[in-house]
């Protein structure tokens, strides 16, 4: 590769003996901050979506079942959640979740495409200390935003933080996943955040989910990789990154942050139906760590499971372990390598030096890259949205006697009730 | 920092000890801090119940030696507001 003859990166400093990530890689008692998708149900279809969102799991927790994993990130002093989805606004319970998790010191930074911040959620939401918000945006245009996260998406995120910005809500977070379209973005999403007053939020593109469709379309390139690290060591402090760029510190310093990969160590995912996973862009059986329904519930997943035992103790570099840049990059992005096929002890696909898109351009694509866990997009094509104009509705008033009688009751009397309610007349089916 | 005075811990602040010391957690400022070290953890938890800083200090047995290196520690979360000045 030409990269490195281009521009010489210099050395990372070795690690200190006593530093604080070194410690963390075997592990916490509890996460030090943990996603929870509450729903796999969403109102868009944004192509590169890391869980493949948009019909809901019948199976989802119910709003119990949620106070109960609250209860125990409360027990297991787990400071704050960050919650989504899918939409989790769209949860008819949602806001009784927040309420519950905040009264419970447990709190929340909840990520959402606006779509239901009215301005008296807005007005609700700036009251109290102990929610953040994050509304997700992917192009400081509608054109950018809207190729990625569909018709109409900018308006809604664009009016969303409107509300927010005018119920004097200060320092809720924009969160960008940036793309090959986007970087050159990057001022504009920094003076929106600061007319704002809001903090900018830069995250990685991942393969997984319906990313891994779009990865090759949407993944900056290897010039829009370096051009990103100079922004970033430029912005410093100012720009949140959720910790997802440390494979960029082989260009030099490391970026600010914990740079390690967290996976089963500090972070995890659990996901709408409770299945807890190693990290967010894991949604794979390969980092399915347990479920919060099972006996002991989540703090036994945490504590004992048999895949976070194992990413907690020290990984092997493979190929990456001669690398000088190794001891920050850590060879990248776990789930980055698995869904672009990959080995795990390799380079990451995106690893600065050039070698990841060597093994890419090698590698068997069709038999080698695995398909993620479940998908849940919706089932229709995403429509274009026109103004169709005001659609005329008659509505009217049936008596309701009694629930109207499944398709599928079996009963040669169903719906038949001489004196006194039916019963037994509804399946869940 | 005046260590002949009284500070504790911001009350918006949560803490959480683990294996290599303990995490702090702002909800105000939504910061996270670590503490390295168990006796830096034993002094934190002890400004509440001392009429100062250097008597927390003496409390967890902290020599005259060491005691420029805890107090830049404890400088430090004081300027991420972790610690409050309280009234002795």
């Amino acid at each position: 590769m030409t990269l490195l003859e281009a521009k010489p990166l210099a050395p990372a400093q070795p690690p200190s003996p006593g530093r604080l990530v070194d410690l963390f890689e075997y592990g916490l008692d509890a996460p030090i901050c943990l996603t929870w998708e509450l729903t796999y149900a969403c109102n868009l279809s944004c192509v590169h979506c890391l869980s493949s969102s948009g019909r809901r799991d019948p199976r989802e927790l119910s709003t119990d079942e949620c106070k109960a994993v609250i209860d125990e990130l409360e027990r297991m002093q787990v400071f704050y959640v960050n919650i989504g989805g899918g939409e989790p606004t769209v949860r008819p319970d949602f806001w009784e979740l927040v309420d519950y998790a905040t009264a419970h010191k447990v709190g929340v930074k909840f990520s959402t495409n606006g779509i239901k911040i009215t301005p008296e959620v807005a007005r609700r939401l700036a009251a109290s200390d102990y929610v953040d918000v994050q509304i997700s945006l992917d192009g400081a245009t509608a054109e950018v935003n809207d190729h990625v996260r569909g018709p109409g998406s900018y308006a809604t995120a664009m009016r969303a933080m409107q509300n927010l910005a005018d119920a004097g809500f200060t320092g809720f977070k924009i969160s960008v996943v940036c793309t090959r379209q986007n970087i050159p973005q990057l001022d504009d999403f920094k003076a929106i955040a600061d007319r704002l007053n809001a903090q900018l939020r830069l995250t990685r593109l991942r393969p997984s989910g319906r990313g891994a469709d779009v990865w090759d379309e949407l993944h900056p390139t290897a010039a829009q990789q370096r051009e990103l690290y100079d922004w970033l060591v430029a912005n410093g402090d100012n720009v949140l990154t959720g910790d997802s760029f440390f494979h960029l510190s082989a260009y030099g310093a490391a970026l600010p942050g914990l740079n390690l990969c967290g996976a089963g160590r500090v972070v995890c995912l659990i996901d709408p139906i409770g299945d807890v996973y190693a990290c967010p862009f894991a949604i794979h059986e390969e980092f399915l760590a347990g479920n919060v329904r099972s006996e002991g519930g989540f703090k036994k997943v945490w504590r004992d499971s048999e895949l976070f035992t194992r990413l907690r103790k020290p990984q092997s570099g493979g190929a990456c372990s001669s690398c000088p840049f190794f001891s920050t990059c850590k060879g990248g992005c776990m789930a980055a390598k698995f869904f672009t096929g990959l080995p795990l002890d390799g380079p990451d696909p995106e690893c600065v030096r050039g070698f990841g898109e060597e093994l890419l351009s090698q590698r068997d694509a069709a038999s080698s890259i695995p398909k993620p866990d479940g998908d849940h997009s919706h089932r229709t094509e995403r429509a274009q949205r026109k103004s169709t104009g005001p659609i005329a509705l008659t509505l009217s008033v049936r008596g309701v006697e009694r629930p109207p009688v499944s398709a599928c009751a079996e009963d040669p009397l169903a719906g038949f009730s001489p004196a006194g309610p039916t019963h037994g007349a509804n399946c869940s089916c | 920092m005046d260590i002949e005075r009284a500070w504790d811990v911001h009350p918006q602040v949560s803490l959480r000890p683990e294996p290599f010391g303990a995490m702090l957690y702002h909800f105000g400022t939504r910061k996270l801090s670590f503490l390295k070290d168990r006796t830096l953890l034993s002094i934190v938890e002890t400004l509440a119940v001392s009429p100062s800083v250097h008597a927390a200090c003496k409390t967890v047995g902290v020599s005259d030696e060491d005691l420029p290196r805890f107090t830049a520690a404890l400088e430090i979360l004081e300027r991420s507001a972790m610690l409050i000045e309280r009234a002795s």
